[in-house]
């Protein structure tokens, strides 16, 4: 599907939304080819659905353009815009049968009654649903009602079909063929297709380009190959497919230092001993005699999956997964080797790894040995330390020192969780407060997109006067 | 096959409460004071003819306005925020709360020479009682059953999937396409639950008529009420041929709405 140019039909120019003071979109921008059939992935509660009701017209941006071949359609009711959705839960109607559903759309638009019947009949016999015209649709299967809602949206001849996760509601085997079935129908009628799914692997299969999102705003886009083989970021990388992503330090251009060892790569213009993220796909590994590996670990688990084993190897402290057709013994010592190509070297999701507080003691006890500060509206209490009120403190506190605190209420309240990505040892999680992020620790699964409370362990953190107020 | 045991109370309830008092009616309607066989309990019975065809024309329009006011105020109670749904919906069921009679008293007291109405009228130089007619009737009728109309529109409706009227107007449906070609057809099966509810309970109502109709505004309830206490014959005649003429009303209705409309 690459071709020079390619003639943009939607597009989104910094689209920002709000719902109750929550960002939920935060100045997207998004180019969306003719013809295309494009993906946007992400977790629950990152946009994509709000993107697409957007194009549908159901949402109106608080700020941004929504260009449709060249013209700002913003306030445009979903009615006067050539667009039409497949909905979630199919959203058919009850009290019309299989026929009046599809015709539906071209009744509207007083069409001639045969004209109707001619392209009901054609569009019901595209999606396999010939002879059930008559049929109720409450006694329809999932897929069968699936393809109802699709051949609702195409009769009507929209210049684009907005598809959210619609295939959610299938079980798996129909859900594979109708991945299929959709890339064939979108093919055959070269209509657009923006489809919404939270589901790599639909993604990858279906897409000519894929859109991933998280939190409000667009990671990544690119086809299925680079946003698997590149991926921008370790959330990208953890999002699609399974992914070796380890903490590393770019030493020079193409030479990386993972796991204590140094390594060649491809990758430029990093600087020099940058922290990095580093992407090694479980099948880019190679097993090797431990003299001959580049890495050297032990086997820990072994799962037979079909086409290949699933080794799980420790490095260190680190969890290494290889995908090999290989197997392994488990507890033998074995060498991994990756050539440089398959070393993918992104930057890391937040700038910084402690977490720094730059506050002021607002109140202090000598005798009874703590301070407290202000942050984010909540005062916090620090105990073991004495500062005298009024005095700058730098607070450094590593991502050990973060916890989600168990008794419910903790320093700080109701902070999203972003992305938790695992890095072979431990999950690395970022956290969004009102004011800004924060990175931390967990050897627990958090779900991406709920609210957590945060606790601090000042215990290990560091402490350093800036500046002192108070004169005398 | 399933044990029918739990059903037995039922049964019993269904046959001792229901089918023997239908019976009894039955039987009395087709026999004379002695107890002979005797079809004079009709015949007597077709006196009242005018009562009867005046009472199924007064529950008859009664229904029309109810379902007429009920209609878009079920509607627009759904395009309501959540919270003032609940308030709105409550405030129409308070009335109910109140007993039957005060409520019929209270508007006789509304309606009468010297009363609220009549005195806001008499600024415009109009006096006059204005109870005591069919107009009264109807209205204390409407009054009456005006939320058994609501409640059941307003249920239907409010359950219609917002994102079927979001698929209409994404299939190109203005406001008044939706209306009519979603909400409206959607929504019928609470029509049909709404006059049933307000038609048979207001074709067979007594003390309403009496309090609120003039001389000539009696209908069948009360007719079988006051006949009752000398001629339980006719009383049951009269009974048994309202029965049977809900009973054809129902099927009526069945034929148009959905089996489940008709609890």
């Amino acid at each position: 599907m690459e071709q020079a140019a390619k003639k943009s039909i939607v597009s989104l120019k910094d689209i920002f939304v709000r719902f109750d003071g929550e960002v939920i979109l935060n100045h997207i921008n998004l180019d969306i080819h003719e013809k295309e059939f494009l993906t946007i992935l992400g977790p629950s509660g990152c946009g994509k659905t709000t993107t697409l009701r957007i194009i549908g017209g159901f949402v109106e941006p608080e700020s941004g353009d929504v260009i449709f071949d060249g013209k700002r359609i913003n306030g445009t009711p979903p009615n006067k815009r050539n667009v039409n959705t497949v909905f979630q839960r199919y959203s058919l109607f009850p009290h019309l049968n299989v026929y009046d559903n599809v015709a539906f759309g071209l009744k509207l638009k007083k069409l001639p009654k045969n004209e109707i019947k001619e392209k009901v009949t054609k569009m019901l016999a595209t999606v396999d649903l010939k002879g059930y015209e008559k049929r109720n649709i409450a006694k329809l299967s999932g897929g069968q009602q699936q393809r109802v809602a699709i051949a609702r949206a195409l009769v009507c001849d929209p210049d684009i079909i907005l598809l959210d996760e619609p295939l959610g509601a299938l079980d798996l085997k129909l859900r594979k063929c109708m991945q299929l079935e959709l890339k064939e129908i979108q093919q055959k009628t070269e209509k657009t297709f923006i489809y919404v799914t939270h589901d790599q692997e639909e993604a990858l299969t279906m897409s000519d380009r894929v859109v991933v999102m998280n939190n409000g705003v667009i990671e990544q886009i690119g086809t299925p190959e680079d946003i698997y083989n590149e991926p921008v970021n370790a959330f990208v990388a953890d999002f699609i497919g399974e992914a070796n992503i380890l903490n590393g330090t770019m030493i020079d251009d193409c030479r990386i230092s993972i796991l204590g060892k140094e390594l060649e790569c491809v990758d430029k213009g990093f600087g020099k001993n940058t922290p990095v993220d580093v992407v090694i796909r479980p099948e880019d590994i190679e097993i090797t005699a431990p003299k001959d590996g580049q890495l050297v670990g032990t086997v820990e688990k072994l799962t037979f999956k079909g086409v290949h084993y699933e080794i799980s190897v420790r490095c260190g402290k680190c969890e290494i997964l290889i995908h090999s057709t290989k197997s392994a013994e488990i507890g033998s010592v074995i060498g991994m080797r990756i050539i440089p190509f398959n070393i993918q070297i992104m930057n890391k999701l937040l700038p910084f790894y402690d977490n720094v507080i730059e506050t002021c003691v607002t109140y202090a006890n000598e005798e009874e040995n703590y301070f407290e500060f202000e942050l984010e509206g909540e005062t916090v209490k620090v105990d073991g330390k004495y500062f005298p009120q009024d005095t700058k403190v730098k607070i450094t506190l590593p991502p050990e020192a973060l916890s989600l605190a168990g008794d419910g209420i903790g320093h700080l309240k109701d902070l999203y969780i972003e992305s938790v990505v695992y890095k072979g040892e431990h999950n690395e999680i970022i956290l969004e407060s009102d004011d800004r992020k924060w990175l931390m620790l967990s050897d627990t699964d958090e779900q991406v997109a709920t609210y957590v409370p945060l606790a601090f362990d000042f215990s290990k953190a560091k402490f350093e006067v800036i500046d002192t107020l108070k004169e005398g | 096959m399933k044990s029918r045991k739990p059903s037995i109370p039922y049964i019993i309830w269904m046959v001792v409460f229901t089918m023997i008092p239908i019976v009894m009616i039955a039987f009395t309607a087709f026999t004379d004071k002695d107890g002979n066989f005797s079809l004079e309990p009709f015949t007597k019975a077709f006196f009242y003819t005018d009562v009867f065809t005046k009472s199924l024309w007064i529950a008859f329009i009664s229904t029309v306005i109810c379902l007429l006011l009920a209609y878009p105020l079920a509607y627009f109670i759904t395009k309501m925020k959540k919270s003032t749904q609940n308030t709105v919906i409550m405030l129409l069921m308070i009335p109910m709360w109140m007993n039957f009679l005060l409520r019929i008293y209270a508007w006789v007291t509304i309606l009468q020479q010297n009363g609220p109405l009549d005195k806001a009228l008499s600024i415009l130089g109009i006096h006059g009682t204005y109870y005591g007619n069919s107009s009264a009737v109807i209205l204390g009728m409407v009054y009456e059953f005006l939320p058994f109309m609501v409640l059941p529109i307003y249920t239907v409706m409010s359950k219609i999937d917002s994102s079927l009227i979001e698929a209409a107007q994404d299939l190109g449906s203005n406001n008044f396409a939706v209306f009519k070609k979603v909400i409206f057809p959607l929504s019928i099966p609470g029509v049909i639950s709404g006059i049933t509810l307000v038609f048979v309970p207001s074709a067979s109502t007594f003390l309403v008529a009496q309090y609120l109709g003039g001389t000539d505004d009696i209908m069948i309830g009360d007719i079988i009420d006051k006949i009752f206490w000398t001629d339980q014959n006719t009383g049951s005649a009269i009974s048994l041929i309202l029965m049977v003429f809900i009973f054809v009303f129902l099927i009526i209705m069945n034929f148009f709405g959905d089996e489940e409309a008709i609890a």
